[in-house]
């Protein structure tokens, strides 16, 4: 990756002017000094809270027994998955339409941790399949769906590093990442518009969940919890990503100097 | 609980990754941030001298 965020410059319009106050590595750089600690304690505190009710004192299922509560990890990825690829799409937008340099950066560190927690996703998906429908996998709507997420997310790491130029690299990312975000409402509606073998959604914006709240409490904790870990782990590789950007534009200045000298 | 070894590997596999991703994070950080600062020590040396 070059360091070239530090040169490019967001065109001249109304959104240009208003996304160039975020533009700034620097500024990103002192907002994350407070954000990341945030986030982090959030993310600790979350997890401790939910992984231990969801384990020892959530009930357990009924039907399921004790294998629900697969769920408490298995859905927060889910849900992590697809806004993680949401969150790649607007930063391919920013990217083409604006040129926004912090957009190219948070695509290059969002899709590793993204394809890692889709793949948690299909891993817990295949864990709580086996004892409850008998298989590791079927060829269903929803989880080939998320399937093809998860090559999207490789893809979009692929191509990325594919190009000498990492310009070349960011466009054709950010083209995948908004042509691949159509994957998303097929996922989301894979199990009402094809007859699977996933149950339907549990909880949705516009209906009553259709689970106990003993149950809805830690999974809602849970969801805080990865939520905000995967923003703190974005946020830290964010960072690390400017510092090593920084350092090589040191470098690069360093050398003409050192040639001048000999 | 007959589902035990599904639901520890889930949990095993979920924390693991969580647990390797923040270490690298960490890493990488820390690496990013004293690279940095030596290369900015360097800089004001030459620019003093």
């Amino acid at each position: 990756m070059s360091g070239d965020i530090f040169l490019t410059a967001l065109p001249n319009s109304a959104a240009g002017s208003f996304l160039h106050r975020f533009a700034n590595p620097g500024r990103f750089l002192r907002l994350s000094r407070w954000l990341l600690p945030l986030l982090t304690v959030v993310a600790l505190v979350a997890l401790a809270v939910g992984i231990v009710w969801g384990l020892w004192f959530a009930p357990a299922d009924w039907q399921q027994g004790d294998s629900v509560r697969i769920m408490y990890i298995h859905v927060p990825m889910a849900i992590l998955a697809s806004s993680g690829y949401l969150a790649l799409a607007v930063c391919g937008v920013l990217s083409l339409v604006w040129r926004h340099p912090l957009a190219d950066l948070a695509a290059v560190e969002i899709g590793p941790v993204g394809a890692v927690v889709t793949a948690m996703c299909l891993a817990t998906g295949s864990l709580w399949g086996k004892p409850m429908w008998g298989t590791w996998w079927v060829w269903d709507a929803r989880l080939t769906s998320v399937l093809v997420l998860f090559f999207l997310y490789l893809g979009h790491i692929a191509l990325i590093h594919a190009f000498d130029e990492p310009q070349r690299g960011y466009r054709a990312a950010a083209v995948l990442a908004i042509a691949g975000a159509v994957d998303l409402p097929i996922i989301k509606y894979s199990v009402n518009w094809w007859n699977t073998l996933h149950q339907p959604d549990s909880i949705s914006l516009t209906s009553a969940p259709t689970m106990s709240t003993s149950m809805l409490a830690p999974l809602f904790i849970c969801m805080i919890g990865f939520s905000a870990g995967f923003g703190a782990l974005v946020v830290a590789r964010v960072d690390a990503a400017i510092l090593e950007g920084r350092a090589r534009q040191l470098m690069t200045r360093r050398l003409p100097d050192q040639e001048r000298a000999a | 609980m007959t589902h035990l070894p599904y639901i520890a590997a889930s949990y095993g596999l979920v924390l693991g990754s969580v647990l390797i991703l923040s270490l690298q994070a960490v890493l990488r950080l820390r690496s990013a941030r004293r690279r940095l600062a030596m290369l900015e020590t360097t800089r004001q040396r030459r620019t003093a001298s």
